[in-house]
């Protein structure tokens, strides 16, 4: 088994699958399970300032989109930050840390905007030997409504002053974590690292609501015959995080700082996606919520064999590797072409690709030949845009193919080029540089 | 003038690409987006109902997530963590009597997930991959042990003991290793030679070596691996097969089962292996069904298989017995064999008396039925069989060597565990599980010297 040890901000772990700050984290009885399946670290549940503790509902904190044969695409909460007293869970996290000595124990914190709000937990946090702290600057519901939670994710000077504090006040290690409910993730990722953020954390959960009960017609999930938009994570939303993921590892202005990926992940080629594209850790919720803590098992056993197979011996060396790959849409190459081909020994004669292609694309799929059912890509339409690949139920059945330099492109009847041109050079562009 | 027909036993019934057609495996291995949507009907249970019903006590959710995850390397390693023969169960194991009969999904949907066919998927890929071997022996201990019988149980004992680091020697009468995954098992459920690529898969651990055409024949052997070797794991098997005990057995024509299907099984040539046009099979067992159903494929026109009581008290499972139907053998019940009637010293048929149960006991009705057959094969079961065992001491309970649950026999330093045990189901899983648990005993006891 490949070395899954990482060191994420100075804070070190036997393996970089930590669990998001969320119900899962809650409690010691919780943690410690955690910690006897595998987990390599915790950020505990969001800890409010001393006094009484907020309230969550008692009717449905969730709901969920499914399958019809009931997998979870998608999760939507309206859960608070801890609902327990602050004292005791203090306490818990001492005793948890010194337990468990070599996992990582980070602190998820939020309290007001002001500075001796923070000047007075951090020294609190700090005498529970703690690895780190966690600035929730994303809670989308409940909290921000008092002008925490998501109302200082959205306000970039906000996440700059406070993580200052916090790097005042505190030697520990901060990471602030990015609500995705704004326009451009970058903004606050720069001012976490103006204030002096030793890494950032994303995403933190979407604004949503599930749907509605068509009977009563009112908003679910619902609690007494009203609802409120929640967090939405799970599945659907990894895309959402990897671009903003992405978006940060590759913006020069934050390039470099640690982030710990989080969204949707649920197996070890959810976690690689995270870390090929700047993550150091990975957190988990949903997943964990759905299966139970074992599935940290098979997260390690599929991504050990990997690194393996790989020839990878640490994680770092799998750290940002796709990141040079992400690029603007405008540096595309427009000489590159692709046709789609489908194998007639696996097509099992659905039709979903002509009707796909027909109805909403470039009419480049027959539904007849010769008289006959046949599904045949015809390359003088087919302009290579990935859908029939997508609808079509038989995997690898329909793929894509290169076409070669030299080789005709027969939609245009141009030669295929082998040098690269995009559209800032190109004759139609307005904006174009030569 | 004789009107009786002269006993029919002949090779080469078929056209000669019917047999590689016929013998084929009898359950084909899954695609890999099969694999796929097969795996996502696991629901990953808490406790898992299947992995409880498993012998050997294979995680299966563990595994089946990870052939979801793409991790079939990962898979693989779970399984034969758990059960280092895992390939050939896959194969033979009757996981509708096991972990697909308490699959929660019949409760929900009827089907339970195929859970032996993922098991073959993902041992398949790590025996085909570039690097099959997942697990490292342990130091040398300088700890020698000698197994008899290179059959499930022994091999798995093997295994275990040499990943301890042990050095291990297996003793087997026959010239290749594998005991019934080699010799007994039907020849459509293991294909391809897999008995043999399992064993040399298990040998590459480093550590064993095998014997084969040595037969524990003598008390001095016995006695001479006792001086020998640190720690004695017996994995014999069952010898011999009981009688029926009629006049007539030892006719031209009458076989023991066991013996047709071993030959089966290494003849490589299947057109020349000589089959009857009409058989009788006496027995109600997994045997019984493995020889009716060869003997149909290899082109018998009649097969017909006799059990002495009714369908629910055979040991053959269902899905056995519908496999031995759909194949065009006849099954009869409540008939117990009275005579093998012959001609010319040849078997020409079997007479059966009708039976029923009268206050709960076997009783002839009366009533005779003559079935006739050109060739009669017995698997009315097996026996220990090997009276050096007594001779040595090993207290033995309903006719096979007593243990306690770790298969300790009642001589110190010596194990036992297979069919030769007493008190287990016969099952391939089973035997490997004693030779799994006698390992890790005998390992303890060895440390502890």
């Amino acid at each position: 088994m490949a070395n899954l040890q990482t060191t994420f901000a100075g804070i070190k772990s036997p393996n970089p699958f930590w669990l998001a700050s969320a119900p899962p984290t809650d409690k010691a009885y919780n943690v410690n399970r955690a910690f006897e399946a595998g987990w390599g670290g915790v950020v505990w549940k969001t800890l409010g300032e001393a006094g009484p503790p907020v309230v969550n509902v008692n009717g449905p904190r969730y709901g969920a989109l499914l399958t019809p044969d009931r997998r979870l695409m998608g999760f939507n909460n309206i859960e608070l930050i801890t609902d327990r007293d602050l004292e005791l869970n203090l306490r818990e996290i001492t005793e948890v840390k010194r337990n468990w000595a070599d996992r990582a124990m980070v602190v998820s914190l939020m309290v007001p905007c002001e500075e001796k709000s923070w000047k007075a937990i951090l020294p609190r946090v700090e005498d529970t030997g703690a690895d780190a702290i966690e600035l929730n600057f994303g809670c989308p519901h409940g909290m921000s409504e008092r002008g925490m939670g998501a109302a200082v994710g959205q306000v970039p000077e906000y996440i700059e002053m406070v993580t200052a504090w916090c790097k005042q006040y505190s030697k520990l290690p901060v990471i602030v974590k990015l609500t995705p409910n704004i326009t451009d993730i970058r903004k606050p990722a720069q001012a976490a690292k103006r204030g002096g953020a030793d890494a950032v954390s994303l995403i933190n959960t979407i604004n949503s609501i599930m749907g509605v009960d068509p009977y009563t017609l009112t908003m679910s999930p619902s609690t007494g015959g009203k609802g409120s938009h929640g967090g939405y994570c799970g599945p659907a939303v990894k895309p959402i995080a990897l671009n903003m993921v992405a978006e940060i590892a590759r913006d020069p202005a934050t390039a470099g700082i640690p982030i710990s990926g989080i969204g949707g992940i649920g197996n070890w080629r959810d976690a690689l996606d995270f870390i090929a594209l700047g993550s150091g850790t990975v957190q988990v919720c949903t997943a964990a919520m759905v299966y139970g803590f074992k599935i940290v098992q098979e997260m390690e056993s599929g991504l050990s064999n990997y690194m393996d197979e790989m020839g990878f011996t640490s994680v770092d060396q799998i750290v940002g590797k796709a990141v040079p790959t992400v690029s603007d849409w405008r540096y595309l190459n427009l000489n590159h072409i692709s046709k789609a081909v489908i194998n007639q020994d696996s097509c099992i004669q659905c039709g979903r690709c002509h009707i796909a292609c027909e109805d909403t694309s470039h009419q480049a799929i027959t539904f007849m030949k010769d008289g006959k059912r046949h599904f045949e890509v015809k390359e003088d339409e087919c302009v290579g845009c990935n859908l029939c690949v997508t609808v079509c139920p038989v995997p690898e059945c329909i793929t894509l193919r290169d076409v070669p330099a030299g080789e005709v492109d027969q939609r245009t009847g141009k030669v295929v080029s082998a040098t690269h041109a995009d559209w800032t050079t190109h004759p139609n562009n307005p904006m174009r540089t030569a | 003038m004789s009107t009786t027909p002269q006993p029919d036993v002949r090779p080469g019934r078929l056209a000669a690409s019917e047999y590689a057609l016929r013998f084929a495996d009898a359950s084909p291995r899954l695609t890999h987006s099969q694999a796929l949507l097969e795996a996502e009907r696991c629901l990953y249970c808490f406790d898992a109902p299947c992995a409880t019903a498993c012998p050997t006590s294979i995680d299966v959710p563990s595994f089946i997530k990870r052939i979801a995850d793409e991790n079939l390397r990962g898979a693989a390693r779970t399984i034969l963590e758990s059960n280092p023969l895992g390939g050939m169960c896959a194969r033979v194991c009757p996981t509708e009597n096991l972990c697909e009969a308490v699959c929660v999904r019949n409760t929900q949907e009827g089907v339970p997930v195929a859970i032996g066919r993922l098991q073959r998927h993902a041992v398949d890929a790590l025996l085909e991959s570039a690097k099959p071997q997942l697990f490292t022996r342990a130091a040398p201990t300088g700890k020698k042990v000698a197994v008899v019988g290179a059959g499930p149980a022994g091999l798995a004992c093997a295994h275990t003991l040499a990943r301890m680091g042990h050095d291990v020697v297996v003793f087997d009468a026959r010239p290749k290793a594998g005991g019934l995954n080699e010799y007994g098992l039907a020849s459509y459920k293991t294909p391809d030679d897999f008995a043999q690529r399992e064993v040399q898969w298990l040998l590459d651990i480093g550590g064993i070596e095998i014997r084969t055409g040595w037969k524990l024949e003598t008390t001095e052997q016995f006695q001479t691996l006792r001086n020998n070797y640190d720690a004695l794991f017996l994995g014999l098997g069952l010898a011999t097969t009981h009688q029926l005990g009629v006049p007539g057995e030892t006719l031209a024509g009458v076989q023991d089962a066991v013996d047709f299907i071993a030959t089966l099984r290494q003849t490589t040539d299947l057109a020349t292996l000589p089959v009857g046009r009409r058989l009788v099979v006496i027995g109600g067992g997994m045997t019984a069904v493995d020889a009716a159903v060869q003997s149909k494929l290899l082109g018998a026109e009649e097969v017909h298989m006799v059990y002495r009581r009714g369908p629910e008290h055979m040991s053959a499972s269902v899905a056995e017995q519908e496999w031995a139907q759909t194949h065009g053998v006849t099954i009869h019940h409540w008939l117990a064999p009275v005579e093998v009637v012959g001609n010319a010293g040849h078997a020409s048929g079997v007479t059966f008396a009708r039976q029923a149960l009268v206050n709960g006991q076997l009783r002839a009705t009366g009533e005779t039925i003559t079935l006739p057959a050109d060739m009669v094969l017995k698997a009315i079961g097996q026996q220990l069989g090997n009276p050096v065992l007594a001779q040595v001491g090993l207290e033995q309970k309903g006719g096979r060597l007593a243990t306690d649950a770790e298969g300790q026999t009642s001589q110190s330093g010596v194990w036992a565990g297979g069919d030769c045990r007493a008190g287990g189901l016969d099952l391939t899983v089973e035997a490997v599980e004693h030779g799994k648990q006698s390992a890790r005993a005998i390992h303890a006891h060895l440390m502890a010297a």
